[in-house]
């Protein structure tokens, strides 16, 4: 018998379900990917501890936020703007002034020696501080660390940090620790 | 005999659109791909604040929200416009973050648990007061890893 064959579907259609269905998912889509920085926090201590760890002035950075929003760093007044550069002068020591944190040699696998500086960034800030501050605060001390990494991973490898292959990453890593610690906030000026 | 005969009539040819839904189509699986259907209502006006060293999260799954701020305007008049914490669907108090902590960390596979990281949603005009103590009670419940929710940007003003 000769068929003709099925005659074809007429697929016109087609292209308005399609349309029908992109248009739905192009109105129900967000496409924000959630960035933020990324922070630990300390473990909760049972017991408030009497005894203090000491650590020597000159290696702490005294960072105070009040409920005014002003910055107050090592006892001066500044500007937020200023902080980047204030606390890359501190992690980095570069001159080994006697104010500035001291430095250790230490031994790291795959470099030997180096000279680590001791460094504690410690911040407070008001409960009446506003959150957009502290992340200002914040993102300008991390900021800090990533371009003195990034500085330390130029003149050792020659490439920014987030190019080094893991082990490298783990070497400046040890070299400039990110030390961010929160004191318990103040409550003087909440509004 | 020429091989590239001349339309009779002179007219243009319809141009075919039988290819059309294959564009479509395309289209289509892009945004099936990359769609997130919004899990749920948001209670408190959340504008984040914005910061040049964010970075982006890499697992999805591994993240749960914590969302403070004053609540929308329409809800203004039932709850004030004091700072507030969301969790999941509806308003919070700082006692249940550990409840709502214990929650997520058993809806994770065991194996993965300690990597789960609260991303905080705060206003940028919120007082660090209510986030002080949502901290708080994050570190009671041994959930260390934080993020702040922010959005890049390349300068800060």
């Amino acid at each position: 018998m000769a068929r003709r064959g099925l005659p074809e579907i007429n697929a016109g259609s087609m292209a308005d379900i399609a349309f029908l269905l992109l248009i739905f998912f192009l109105v129900t889509t967000t496409m924000d990917v959630d960035k933020g920085l990324l922070r630990k926090l300390p473990p909760p201590v049972d017991e408030p501890q009497n005894e203090d760890i000491k650590i020597k002035q000159r290696n702490i950075l005294e960072i105070l936020i009040n409920a005014n929003d002003q910055l107050l760093v090592e006892s001066d007044y500044i500007q937020v703007t200023q902080l980047r550069e204030k606390a890359k002068e501190f992690i980095v020591n570069p001159r080994d002034r006697e104010d500035m944190p001291e430095k250790e040699a230490k031994d790291i696998t795959g470099v030997g020696n180096v000279m680590v500086s001791k460094q504690v960034v410690s911040l407070q800030n008001d409960r009446g501080t506003s959150y957009g501050m502290y992340i200002k605060v914040q993102n300008e001390l991390i900021a800090a660390y990533n371009e003195v990494r990034d500085e330390e991973s130029k003149k050792r490898f020659g490439k920014v940090f987030k190019d080094l292959n893991e082990d490298q990453q783990k070497i400046i890593k040890e070299i400039y620790p990110q030390r961010i610690s929160e004191a318990e906030p103040k409550n003087i000026g909440t509004k | 005999m020429s091989k590239f005969k001349k339309n009779k009539s002179g007219e243009q040819p319809a141009i075919s659109t039988a290819s059309l839904p294959d564009i479509v189509f395309m289209l289509l699986f892009f945004f099936m791909v990359t769609t997130v259907m919004r899990e749920q209502d948001l209670l408190v006006k959340v504008s984040p604040p914005e910061a040049t060293e964010a970075e982006k999260i890499d697992r999805k799954d591994l993240v749960s929200y914590i969302y403070i701020g004053s609540p929308i305007e329409k809800l203004k008049a039932t709850y004030g416009s004091a700072p507030r914490i969301q969790l999941n669907d509806q308003f919070a108090t700082k006692e249940q973050i550990a409840e709502y902590v214990e929650v997520e960390r058993q809806k994770i596979n065991e194996a993965e648990r300690p990597l789960i990281t609260f991303s905080l949603k705060v206003d940028k005009d919120c007082e660090m007061g209510v986030v002080t103590d949502v901290k708080q009670e994050l570190r009671k419940a041994q959930a260390l890893k934080i993020n702040y929710s922010s959005r890049k940007t390349d300068k800060i003003k």
